[in-house]
């Protein structure tokens, strides 16, 4: 499985992505999608919500089950991949790049810093 | 946990396994749609070998069935299978099955859910007064569903059995790719047609008859498929799998399976006399089928309520229908709000999303 090292990791199998301007793309790890199965409908209702770290930011729908979102850092949700509402299926088939799932604004970057990276989030799923 | 003889199969396929009623069960391979697409559109094999199975033996034998389960077995003749149910004395299930007739009045076969071998056999025991031979052959016996609209016609060439004509719920024993005494029957849980192999599990059998089924399905592109499209395929079709959509506290009538209650056949059997007066008084809650007409997926134990936020019911099952592309469910709802076309709201993540009551097979 692939874990790319520019990103960032949760124990709860987000990936964090820094982009500029106190910005960030958060989606599921290929890890995530490939436990979950065919994901069929991913529901994100938190637009414009300041969520703490760890909280509930939208739910992943798959046929066999249901798992919560979680965000991984302080921060703002801003956006949420438009492409999902009609490819839910693009998080199974491109998890890191066209199946992210909201872009937030964090509240401190430095936060990034504290979550796994590559290598402690394979070895969490190895 | 147990295994069925075909682990490392699964394995070797790469199946994602799981706990399912004490065994270690593939749950998928390549994925739950692909799995199902092949089953709609042309073949795929499922292991249930953990489904259980009882002999009944004896001259008593149709006497014992007959006074436990809610079906006409009497009307069974030899190699005829009949979906049936055992009623509780709450007028509940204790479980659906299939019985097979191999020797009228003679010798039968019960198949029942994994999860309820040991409380099934303890209850048809308690019944069991007049020495009806009983035997549980669980373990040693595999089941295998072959499945699809392709699946009699590439499995013909394995045995000398003709599948194509064989009637629905009707079996036969015949070799099978080269094994005797393999019962045949013409059964399934998907609604897409195909045949379920039962056979007893020594000298190789397992490995012999599946490394053939894939072998002859190869130009169909046969496909092992898992429980999740086992469960997809069954919901399109409305089936009721027990622990979701009927279960102790469920009657038959008001799961919809006042079809397999035979309530004027003679023999007593539990709750008979609760459930004609069930009948006749009239259910209060019904077993309805509905499909979601915003987005959200209904899922067991979610709860079903009216425009007004007053519950009415619950979710039994519910999933993303691959072949409809839309989201289905079966669910219990009072009697008032179970017509056709009626709307109803499924509490999804505390919020109420319209769905409609509409008529099984989903289509």
């Amino acid at each position: 499985m692939n874990f790319p090292s520019e990103l960032k990791y949760t124990k709860d199998h987000e990936w964090i992505k820094a982009l500029e301007g106190n910005q960030a793309l958060v989606g599921i790890t290929e890890f995530a999608q490939s436990e979950l199965g065919d994901i069929v409908f991913v529901d994100i209702n938190s637009v414009g919500d300041s969520l703490k770290a760890d909280e509930v930011f939208g739910t992943v729908e798959a046929v066999k089950t249901v798992s919560d979102l979680f965000i991984p850092v302080n921060g703002k949700v801003l956006e949420v991949n438009p492409e999902l509402e009609n490819q839910p299926e693009l998080v199974n088939t491109d998890p890191y790049e066209k199946g992210w799932m909201v872009k937030i604004e964090l509240e401190n970057p430095a936060d990034l810093e504290g979550l796994l990276d590559s290598a402690a989030y394979q070895n969490l799923v190895s | 946990m147990k295994n069925t003889p075909f682990l490392d199969k699964h394995l070797a396929l790469g199946a994602k396994m799981a706990e399912f009623a004490g065994y270690n069960m593939p749950i998928s391979y390549t994925g739950i749609n692909d799995e199902h697409f092949a089953v709609r559109n042309s073949v795929g094999v499922f292991d249930v070998s953990h489904m259980g199975e009882f002999i009944l033996k004896g001259p008593d034998a149709l006497d014992l069935i007959q006074r436990v389960t809610s079906n006409d077995a009497s009307k069974l003749v030899a190699g005829q299978a009949q979906y049936s149910c055992l009623p509780n004395n709450n007028a509940g299930i204790v479980d659906d099955l299939i019985v097979y007739c191999l020797k009228p009045n003679e010798t039968y076969l019960l198949v029942v859910n994994a999860s309820n071998i040991e409380k099934d056999w303890n209850w048809i025991a308690g019944f069991n007064d007049k020495g009806v031979q009983m035997e549980n052959i669980s373990d040693q016996t595999c089941l295998v569903a072959i499945q699809g609209p392709n699946a009699c016609k590439v499995m013909e060439p394995l045995t000398p059995a003709d599948l194509q004509k064989l009637k629905y719920y009707t079996f036969e024993k015949n070799s099978f790719a080269g094994v005797e005494n393999v019962l045949i029957s013409a059964t399934g849980y998907t609604g897409a047609g195909g045949i379920e192999i039962y056979f007893e599990n020594k000298d190789g059998n397992a490995e012999k008859i599946w490394d053939a089924i894939f072998e002859a399905g190869k130009a169909a592109n046969i496909k092992a498929c898992g429980l999740g499209a086992r469960d997809t395929l069954r919901l399109e079709m409305g089936y009721c799998l027990y622990g979701n959509d009927i279960d102790d506290q469920t009657s038959p009538l008001e799961a919809g399976l006042g079809w397999i209650t035979k309530l004027k056949k003679e023999a007593d059997f539990p709750s008979k006399a609760a459930l004609v007066a069930q009948k006749a008084t009239g259910i209060t809650k019904k077993l309805v089928g509905f499909e979601m007409l915003e987005r959200g997926i209904p899922r067991h134990h979610y709860k079903i309520v009216d425009s007004e936020g007053n519950e009415i019911g619950h979710v039994t099952s519910g999933t993303q229908s691959p072949s409809l592309g839309k989201a289905i469910g079966l669910g219990y709802v009072n009697v008032p709000h179970a017509g056709l076309d009626k709307e109803i709201f499924i509490s999804i993540r505390d919020k109420g999303i319209k769905a409609k009551v509409v008529k099984t097979p989903f289509e």
